[in-house]
């Protein structure tokens, strides 16, 4: 079986976010970049899939030179091989699922893996473009997964707002991973070591003959405006308790 | 980009599921950390040292030095990673054959524990070559007699490595001969006469004093030549030092990575206390020392693994690099005040820590007469 996942390499979680005015994008120096947390759910997913059923597992992804580290990462956890679409352009999810779509349909797939959503941008869109760019069924934000391989049949679980939704389609596919998966594996050394001279494929994005025009463009980028300081009620409690009732029903409008 | 920056991250992923809490718990309850040591193991990094035809990974020290220096910046202890990775070093150098096809692929999968290292004696610490306990050979055995001081991981280990006299020092001509080292079996000393009595130190890292009452050791046990034993441990001595200094380093930046990140929170005087001279300036200093001995540690690293000698450097690493730390250490707990005294913020946990690195496993007045005596060509001055 060979199984497709797309990894995105976004900001770690905990970087502090800086913006020059007029910027349209953060200010990248000094970040560290990880990879996209939900694409490790489909990682380790695809590797156990794998370890079941054989096959390989290529890892895909998209962007400049930085991205390798993350690649490289994906490796030391266990997949085969990579490919690594090269552009240091801006580009929106469309013209990511093209060529993504485009790689993966060059390269051939029994199935498509990815996270449900990358956390930098969380547009939740990719995943689910590859699919129609492909024409392939698809099922997001998926908590449990059956794939059988025999018949071709996926059974996987998808979480909803307070429920959850059992669907069956056929192979080939595309899956988005939510968080409660699986858990992600650390990789070994031995596994760190051999990472560095796995194959790692590099495809210039203008190559690819996609067409590299996005349709969104960002127009402006702020941040979340301060929260103003704390008030600290003083006074005898029930003095404080009225100011805070009347605070909450003139000021905050809560009550 | 730093060359190791794939098996920084690694060994990082790993520690993550570690956080302070577990360590602080293991340390509340001197605790021997299994379940960290168990990751550890079976992700491969404790055989790292361990060459591949024995089940291990095959690196260098560089390498290792940079995982215990993760360990350590995590907000972890080493030690024991430390014992499991370097302790096997003696028996790959001079082990028989049969010596290390028996062993070696046990240590590397974590199935046998070769943690504790017998050297140290109540009349017998820096000078070693004094050591009075005795292996003597009765024509079946060797019985060994004697007493060991701050021997750690003892209970935790299923072997211990041990440097005794073999041939009494008016018997030979330099006393650094008629020392031998030998692998010894813990569960089957302590039926046989050893008997173990902890020691309650300031880390926990559960030393012990030993008493040997006639332990008997078989031949096969007795790595690489009798009388040969203390140059087998002194060639280790440059890799342990590369060793030591990672884990300094590693708590060093620590110390820096949360001292700075409370200066920058902490407010005081209606600004961050990280804004103020008297704060910054030490961080900064500690920072620069820290960074200075991290050279060192690489080019002593970079010398040992491509077989060039490497005494000085991985002396100087030690020295400077446990110095760093140790300075680190104070303005991390001067930044965080009264906090810094509070066991939640894990500073005085790795304070108590980091101290010991000036002492153990080689004291640093031991370190400055080896840089007297042999890079300075003074006399020698013990």
């Amino acid at each position: 079986m060979k199984i497709l996942v797309l990894v995105k390499q976004v900001p770690d979680t905990a970087t502090k976010i800086r913006l020059n005015p007029g910027d349209t994008a953060i200010q990248t120096d000094g970040i560290k970049w990880v990879i996209n947390p939900y694409d490790e759910f489909a990682i380790e997913e695809c590797l156990r899939l794998k370890e079941k059923a054989g096959g390989e597992v290529v890892v895909l992804s998209l962007g400049p030179s930085r991205v390798e580290e993350a690649i490289r990462q994906a490796l030391a956890m266990g997949a085969d091989r990579a490919i690594h679409v090269m552009t240091d352009a801006v580009i929106d999810s469309q013209v990511a699922a093209r060529a993504l779509a485009k790689v993966a349909q060059e390269e051939g797939y029994d199935l498509i893996v990815t996270g449900k959503q990358a956390v930098d941008d969380d547009q939740a869109q990719v995943g689910a473009l590859v699919a129609v760019e492909l024409g392939l069924p698809q099922v997001t934000v998926v908590i449990e997964l059956n794939v059988d391989v025999e018949s071709r049949r996926i059974r996987a679980e998808r979480e909803l707002e307070g429920a959850s939704e059992i669907v069956e389609l056929p192979m080939p596919a595309v899956i988005t991973a939510q968080r409660g998966l699986n858990e992600p594996r650390y990789p070994t050394l031995p596994n760190i070591m051999k990472a560095k001279k796995k194959e790692v494929k590099s495809v210039p994005l203008d190559s690819l003959g996609v067409d590299t025009t996005p349709w969104v463009r960002v127009e402006e980028l702020t941040l979340p405006p301060e929260r103003p300081a704390a008030k600290i009620l003083t006074g005898e409690p029930e003095e404080a308790a009225k100011e805070l009732a009347r605070l909450l029903h003139e000021e905050a409008k809560v009550i | 980009m730093d060359a190791f920056a794939a098996l920084r991250e690694g060994v990082r992923q790993l520690c993550q599921r570690f956080p302070a809490s577990y360590w602080r718990d293991c340390d509340r309850d001197r605790a021997y950390p299994e379940a960290f040591l168990s990751a550890m193991t079976e992700a491969g990094y404790l055989a790292a040292l361990i060459p591949e035809r024995y089940g291990g990974v095959g690196l260098g020290v560089m390498e290792a030095s940079v995982i215990l220096e993760e360990v350590n910046r995590s907000g972890g202890n080493a030690a024991q990673c430390h014992a499991q990775m370097y302790t096997m070093g003696t028996l790959l150098r001079h082990g028989s054959e049969e010596q290390k096809q028996r062993w070696l692929p046990d240590i590397a999968a974590g199935r046998l524990r070769l943690q504790a290292f017998g050297v140290t004696e109540p009349g017998a610490g820096s000078d070693t070559t004094h050591l009075e306990t005795t292996a003597v050979w009765d024509g079946d055995h060797y019985r060994v007699t004697g007493q060991k001081i701050f021997i750690s991981r003892v209970q935790h280990s299923d072997y211990l490595l041990l440097l005794a006299r073999t041939t009494p020092i008016d018997q030979v001509t330099r006393r650094s001969d008629g020392l031998s080292v030998f692998m010894v079996d813990l569960r089957e000393a302590l039926q046989d006469g050893l008997f173990v009595q902890p020691i309650e130190t300031m880390m926990n890292h559960e030393t012990n004093a030993l008493f040997f009452d006639g332990v008997s050791v078989p031949r096969e046990n007795l790595i690489g030549e009798e009388g040969q034993g203390f140059s087998y441990i002194l060639d280790g001595m440059n890799a342990e030092r590369i060793l030591i200094a990672g884990e300094c380093l590693g708590d060093g930046y620590f110390f820096i990575d949360r001292a700075t990140a409370y200066a920058r929170e902490r407010v005081v005087f209606n600004r961050p206390i990280g804004q103020n001279q008297g704060i910054q300036f030490p961080l900064a200093r500690a920072y620069a020392h820290l960074r200075a001995a991290d050279l060192m540690r690489t080019q002593a690293a970079e010398r040992f693994d491509q077989g060039e000698p490497s005494g000085e450097e991985a002396n100087l690493a030690k020295l400077l690099a446990s110095e760093a730390s140790w300075e680190a250490a104070n303005a991390a707990i001067q930044t965080h005040g009264g906090y810094g005294f509070a066991v939640d913020y894990d500073i005085e946990r790795k304070f108590r820590e980091t101290r010991l690195f000036q002492v153990a496993p080689v004291s640093t007045n031991l370190i400055l007469a080896y840089i007297g005596e042999h890079v300075l060509d003074l006399p020698r001055s013990y």
